[in-house]
């Protein structure tokens, strides 16, 4: 984690060590050839990591209100106008109070009837969000934002928790300001066995062990959970599951399950295979190799993360927009371009960055039905 | 009861009687030859109904004197076969193709940030095929180009590392490599089932899981080669090189033992793209997220950096609302693989109830094996290699009765520990924590010969 600030600091170090040296390290001579020193800007572009101390954080700042901006053009998509959305990922706001803010635990997170998790719920340390933001953000254009924009956008989302007023700026300078009122700082534990040495205290013991009684063992044999007949297929047929030779089957789901002593209607077992396998390779060039292509880009592209084939899912359906603008390739291909907002809603579509080609097979795609 | 005691494995009082010798060969032969009789009739007459198969399935001799499928010499016994290098990377047969990684359904919303399960119903032994392996990816996989990819090697401080070193892949596999079979198991492996069953089989359940040969290179030997203070280093942090960059801490002590490596061989070939070719981090015994993927960088630090994947995802939430963080071990854990969930006995008789066991801490020291819900258990035979943080396969005879049954198998470690029943683990972790479920997993056979996915009080 050398920052930008350590730069100075690393080439004097670097030329400190090099010069007092009479060559490479002991262990070094042993493989003559292999490896080589890291430059200053190598170090400076790939380590990016902000640990809980704030090593790592670069200059800079951003305020609540830039953070929105950003937000609304990059992150809403995916997340909600206000960090709520659970439609494509877990929300990232709510589930925290003006007294989780004082303790420093999350006081829902003992409420096992609170329907999620939310980000803020859980992280206890605000160099995760920043970190998380900058590395991986937004999620089909990751490392894209300047620090400027993480430290406002890190704002924004402190800002819909309540854990920072709407005129804060958030920078290399307050962070531990914001940090000692993050709802959930005291709520993590390393007191488990669970971490392979002993650098972070924890136990030695194991919280919970089994029995190793073998003969009439305690306790009551009662079935007390299975999936309910509704959810028999939801899986899919078993039967195309498992292997199709060998001492048993998998189970037929695709027609109700054969009860004892009554004649079957159809075969609880079958050695299905499904058929692509067998089938001739699909013709290149014709309308499949289209929607296949098609099919791809929009799962590359991570289309399919807000548009479903038929359904809603944080923008319209492939299907509806096909259905208003058929034949219109040239608009098509320019809207997943440019982006947009207000045709279909509220949430944003954020500019795509693909391909004039790709964009065109696309809406060429949409254009002439979204078929499949 | 000494394990590699091979009588312990063997054919004991079976539910409804004792079962000779000559009296498992007959059912065995029965069965068998049941088997066969049930592919003859579904594959040459796919759409007539197959017999109940509560009614045990016999094998008369066929009318015309004989089995059309020895008296009819088939095609390839009178033709001539494929050549050589048909195909120069050689697939499973055509009829294997149901063998895939799936996606379970409304797990997740999009595909790249998400997880498919290998089909353990359906595996043998314990090597994993490296197209089966199970994948999960936080932000899409990619299949990067070796000779542009650098390995970088330095310090959360510039005394921490004297010489940060980069390396290019070609330098990585220039260097002496190990090769070792290690398991991997996502730390949300089984984590549907918390608080009730949620999937039907063994690949939705315990598909997360997957073993192999791994060469590389012992991280310990760059840290090294990069003059690195393993006095004051007390953390590694290993990135990767996706969109996702994803970042872990892995204590330095498990490094200094020489068994995490930097890979990039699986099974004899290199790594799939699916599984972070050309470089991933090998982390024996830890959840798979700590195996990074595309690794890219190496840092050493004297604190730990509560990364995404560890301090926002990747931690267990416990009853009194507290998270357990850097939780990194997967414990002794079994399942049984068949008979398992989804799938159909096809008839009464004789089974070799199979499964596989596992442990993070150390190598499998046992497996019971219950086919009265946990009432009374057997010793399974543990099949070789036995080796430490690696799946070990084991088998047990059984003979079913028609009757209903409940199968489980409960694995335990050279350290002692006893994999728990979901009663054990429950009364201490609650049901919400998602990740480390390790608990006992039964299978209901039912009369009909369909077994089901169930929990016990």
């Amino acid at each position: 984690m050398f920052s930008c600030r350590d730069l100075g600091l690393a080439l004097a170090s670097l030329a400190c060590a090099l010069g007092v040296m009479a060559g490479p390290p002991a262990s070094a001579d042993k493989y003559p050839g292999v490896g080589r020193a890291a430059t200053p800007q190598e170090l400076a572009a790939w380590d990016i990591d902000v640990r809980p101390d704030f090593k790592g954080l670069p200059p800079g700042s951003g305020s609540v209100a830039q953070g929105q901006d950003v937000w609304e053009a990059k992150c809403a998509s995916c997340h909600g106008v206000f960090g709520e959305s659970n439609q494509v990922f877990n929300p990232l706001v709510g589930g925290t109070t003006e007294q989780d803010v004082k303790t420093g635990r999350v006081a829902r997170l003992t409420d096992a009837a609170y329907p999620s998790r939310t980000t803020l719920m859980k992280v206890a340390t605000l160099s995760t969000l920043w970190d998380y933001i900058n590395r991986a953000m937004p999620w089909n254009q990751p490392k894209s934002l300047t620090p400027d924009e993480v430290y406002a956008v890190t704002a924004y989302l402190l800002n819909l928790g309540n854990v920072v007023p709407d005129n804060f700026t958030l920078s290399d300078r307050n962070m531990a300001e914001a940090q000692a009122r993050l709802p959930n700082r005291q709520g993590m534990s390393t007191a488990h066995a669970l971490w392979p040495g002993q650098e972070l205290g924890g136990k030695a013991k194991p919280d919970v062990t089994g029995s190793r009684c073998m003969r009439d063992c305690p306790g009551a044999i009662t079935v007390t959970s299975a999936l309910p007949d509704f959810a028999r297929n939801q899986h899919g047929n078993l039967a195309e599951q498992n292997r199709a030779v060998g001492p048993q089957r998998g189970a037929n789901t695709s027609q109700p399950e054969l009860r004892t002593g009554v004649a079957p209607t159809a075969p609880a077992v079958t050695t299905a295979v499904t058929t692509a396998s067998l089938a001739p390779p699909a013709k290149t060039g014709g309308t499949e190799a289209k929607v296949a292509l098609a099919l791809a880009l929009a799962t590359k592209n991570a289309c399919t993360a807000c548009h479903g084939l038929a359904q809603k899912i944080v923008g319209p359906s492939f299907a509806d927009i096909a259905k208003k603008y058929p034949g219109q390739i040239d608009y098509l291909a320019a809207k997943i371009k440019s982006g947009g907002v207000g045709v279909w809603g509220p949430i944003p579509m954020p500019a795509q960055a693909l391909s004039e080609a790709d964009a065109k097979t696309l809406a060429s795609w949409l254009a002439a039905g979204a078929g499949r | 009861m000494n394990t590699n005691d091979m009588s312990a494995g063997r054919l004991v009082r079976a539910p409804e009687g004792f079962l000779g010798p000559e009296g498992i060969r007959t059912v065995f032969s029965q069965a068998r030859a049941g088997r066969r009789d049930f592919i003859r009739g579904t594959l040459v007459a796919a759409t007539s109904a197959a017999a109940s198969l509560a009614v045990a399935q016999s094998n008369p001799v066929p009318s015309a004197g004989g089995d059309p499928n020895i008296l009819n010499l088939p095609e390839h016994s009178k033709g001539l076969g494929q050549g050589v290098a048909t195909d120069g990377y050689g697939k499973p047969s055509r009829f294997e193709s149901n063998l895939q990684r799936r996606q379970s359904p409304g797990l997740t919303q999009t595909t790249q940030s998400s997880v498919s399960f290998a089909p353990l119903q359906s595996m043998f032994g314990i090597v994993t095929p490296s197209g089966l392996h199970f994948e999960r990816h936080h932000q899409g996989w990619w299949d990067v180009d070796p000779s542009r990819h650098r390995l970088m090697v330095n310090g959360s401080a510039p005394e921490m590392v004297a010489k940060p070193l980069v390396f290019t892949v070609d330098e990585i596999m220039r260097l002496p490599s190990v090769s070792r079979f290690h398991f991997i198991e996502c730390g949300a492996n089984t984590g549907m089932e918390w608080g009730n069953v949620a999937v039907p089989t063994a690949q939705y359940s315990h598909g997360m899981l997957s073993c192999s040969e791994f060469t590389g290179v012992p991280l310990i030997r760059l840290l090294e080669m990069a003059g690195a203070d393993l006095k004051k280093g007390k953390f590694v942090l290993a990135e990767g090189a996706d969109g996702s960059s994803l970042t872990r801490t892995i204590p330095l002590s498990q490094v200094l033992s020489g068994e995490v490596l930097v890979a990039y061989g699986q099974n004899g070939e290199m790594l799939r793209p699916e599984n972070g070719y050309p470089l991933r981090l090998v982390v024996p015994g830890a959840q798979g997220v700590s195996w990074v993927k595309y690794l890219r960088r190496i840092e050493l630090g004297d604190k730990p950096y509560a990364t995404k994947d560890e301090a926002i995802h990747y931690i267990d939430l416990m009853p009194d609302g507290l998270h357990r963080q850097y939780t990194s071990i997967q414990e002794c854990k079994s399942v049984i693989t068949t008979p398992s969930g989804g799938q159909v006995l096809l008839d009464r008789g004789y089974y070799n109830i199979t499964g596989l066991a596992w442990s993070g801490r150390s190598k499998v020291a046992r497996v019971d094996v219950s086919v009265d819900g946990g009432r009374n258990w057997r010793a399974a035979r543990l099949e070789t290699p036995v080796l430490s943080k690696c799946l070990t396969r084991f088998n047990l005879d059984w003979v079913w009765d028609g009757k209903p049954v409940i199968l489980q198998s409960r694995a335990s470690d050279d350290t002692g520990y006893v994999q728990p029943s979901y009663r054990q683990t429950r009364a201490v972790r609650g049901t919400r924590s998602i990740y480390h479920n390790n608990s006992i997993q039964s299978w209901l056979v039912q009369e009909n010969g369909e077994v089901k996915n169930v929990q016990l009080s």
